[in-house]
């Protein structure tokens, strides 16, 4: 119980912090709505300029973009100012969170609980209902509960890849950009569907690191198309597998990293 | 020697143009000298653009492969695979993102040190990071244009001037991404913290400037207005759309004037805010 006054406790100061700068928060905020219109919006000028994009057109194209955005937006708003990590370890604050008698990821979380992008989360929902509107699905209670589950388990894949790719700087403080290229790279390519890639670098993200079932399997398997690539239909109902996969690892790795944690404050 | 006074005749009479550009000079090389140092970043940063040139590079490629005759908004496939390599190369140099260093001196107060200097603070700005887009042109612009060029086809220039036509239009996006940024950092003056401005110039800078995709696949009259009105094309779509030569040689120069003219008015504008900024400041007691 005393914990969870104190979790309160750090939320609320995070709140009032928020509005002793009133002009800038607004502003944040509507910016916040911009960026995840903008994912959107660029699918659709993409397809000014072409008919189709790898075979998909553009209701399908917009039914993956939506999947990946609600998925990415509720990871970014749940966990994703974890990417501040670096800078705490390289001055020192982690300290402080350490000492704390609290969860140090949930500390981390709760320490700048983005606010501001609570209202992309309403957006890329509400696109996601445009898009699921636009295709013609045939709906099946199989279907219905894949729609339901699969942005819940893309959020717990993008949150485990957030969590990695944080973690990073308790072994290479200096690691800078590097975790973008995962977290919002990965959201780029979870943007299009999967045949737009090729080669080694398809392999990899799709499947390798297991982008591929964050939107386009499960897109496919909602829309009852085969995939070109040649994956069984069940293959998009695979998705909260891999995520559960990817949350143990992150898991494992955060511990991993939090031992090996030597401060680099004085 | 017009002027009579008690001063021994010196070697290297007094002229104050040499001295302001060795000035010039001395702060440009301490900005580059400063980013050399960040030599983990730097590798760090390079891995991420080029994730993203991947990223970029397949998809503009998927739209050639589908739209009508291969060339959509005009562009080639080979051309699309340079716009998107060499657009991931220039992303640091013309530092659209992450620039905060003004705004932070601003709210910590530490902005009154630079009031004191013997420099024009947008000078005191605009030198240090003419330093430190060379340094991100040594090492941060190479890498993923040579890994385009290993794994793509990407088109390469052939007239004689889009080099130096090129190497302008970096220096005047350098100039202009610079102003700009001066001005976002700047509201902190008013605002005290200028985060919302700063993400809303990340925001804007990225798409208008061609990051997310070529200006040109937008309607006509939407992709000229933001080339005229506004300073954004001239950070990246400008420099890409004059090296793989999108346009006949007169449009390229003329592409290249339009951005010379933002510049000088970016700079002008960082001049007066940064007057009336300072009569500010002194309101605030500092």
């Amino acid at each position: 119980m005393g914990e969870l006054r104190a979790y309160a406790a750090l939320l609320g100061a995070q709140w009032r912090s928020l509005l002793s700068y009133r002009a800038s928060f607004l502003v944040e905020m509507v910016t916040n709505i911009g960026a995840t219109a903008l994912d959107v919006v660029a699918v659709f000028v993409i397809f000014r300029a072409t008919r189709t994009v790898a075979g998909f057109t553009l209701p399908e194209a917009v039914l993956i973009v939506s999947l990946s955005s609600c998925a990415f937006n509720l990871a970014d708003f749940t966990v994703g100012n974890i990417d501040r990590l670096k800078t705490y370890v390289r001055t020192g604050l982690m300290d402080a969170v350490l000492v704390r008698p609290l969860g140090a990821l949930a500390q981390l979380v709760l320490m700048d609980l983005p606010f501001r992008k609570a209202l992309r989360l309403v957006l890329a929902v509400g696109v996601l209902l445009v898009a699921l509107r636009l295709n013609a699905i045939e709906w099946t209670p199989a279907r219905v509960l894949l729609a339901l589950v699969v942005p819940l388990a893309g959020a717990v894949f993008f949150g485990a890849i957030f969590v990695l790719s944080a973690s990073l700087a308790f072994w290479w403080v200096d690691s800078g950009d590097l975790g973008s290229a995962f977290t919002y790279g990965g959201r780029d390519f979870t943007a299009y569907p999967v045949p737009v890639y090729a080669g080694w670098f398809r392999t990899l993200f799709a499947y390798g690191l297991g982008f591929g079932f964050v939107s386009y399997q499960p897109a496919l398997a909602l829309l009852g198309r085969a995939d070109p690539l040649g994956l069984p239909a069940w293959a998009g109902f695979v998705s909260p597998l891999v995520a559960l996969v990817a949350a143990a690892l992150a898991a494992l790795v955060w511990r991993a990293g939090v031992r090996h944690y030597r401060s680099t404050g004085s | 020697m017009d002027r009579l006074d008690a001063r021994v005749p010196q070697i290297s009479p007094h002229r104050p143009f040499r001295e302001s550009l060795a000035t010039f000079g001395a702060l440009a090389r301490s900005g580059f000298q400063r980013y050399i140092t960040y030599r983990q970043a730097t590798i760090a940063g390079s891995f991420t653009n080029i994730v993203f040139g991947f990223l970029r590079c397949y998809v503009l490629l998927a739209v050639a492969a589908g739209a009508d005759g291969g060339r959509p908004a005009g562009y080639d496939a080979a051309q699309l695979t340079t716009f998107v390599w060499v657009g991931q190369g220039l992303l640091t140099v013309v530092a659209l993102w992450g620039w905060t260093e003004l705004a932070d001196r601003i709210r910590s107060g530490e902005v009154t040190a630079d009031l004191l200097r013997p420099v024009h603070p947008v000078i005191g700005y605009l030198a240090p990071d003419l330093g430190r887009a060379g340094h991100a042109m040594l090492f941060r612009f190479v890498p993923p244009v040579v890994v385009g060029l290993i794994f793509f086809d990407p088109y390469l220039p052939g007239r004689w001037f889009t080099g130096p036509l090129f190497a302008v239009s970096v220096l005047l996006a350098v100039v202009g991404s610079m102003g700009v940024r001066f001005l976002v950092n700047a509201t902190a003056y008013w605002l005290h913290d200028a985060r919302g401005p700063l993400i809303l110039w990340t925001l804007a800078a990225g798409v208008l400037a061609g990051l997310y995709f070529p200006l040109r696949f937008l309607p006509d009259w939407l992709a000229v207005t933001l080339w005229v009105a506004t300073p954004f094309p001239g950070f990246l779509q400008t420099p890409l759309d004059v090296l793989i030569e999108r346009d006949p040689p007169p449009v390229q120069v003329a592409l290249v004037g339009l951005q010379a003219c933002w510049a000088v008015a970016l700079l002008a504008l960082c001049a007066l805010v940064q007057r009336r900024a300072e009569r500010r400041l002194v309101a605030q007691g500092g």
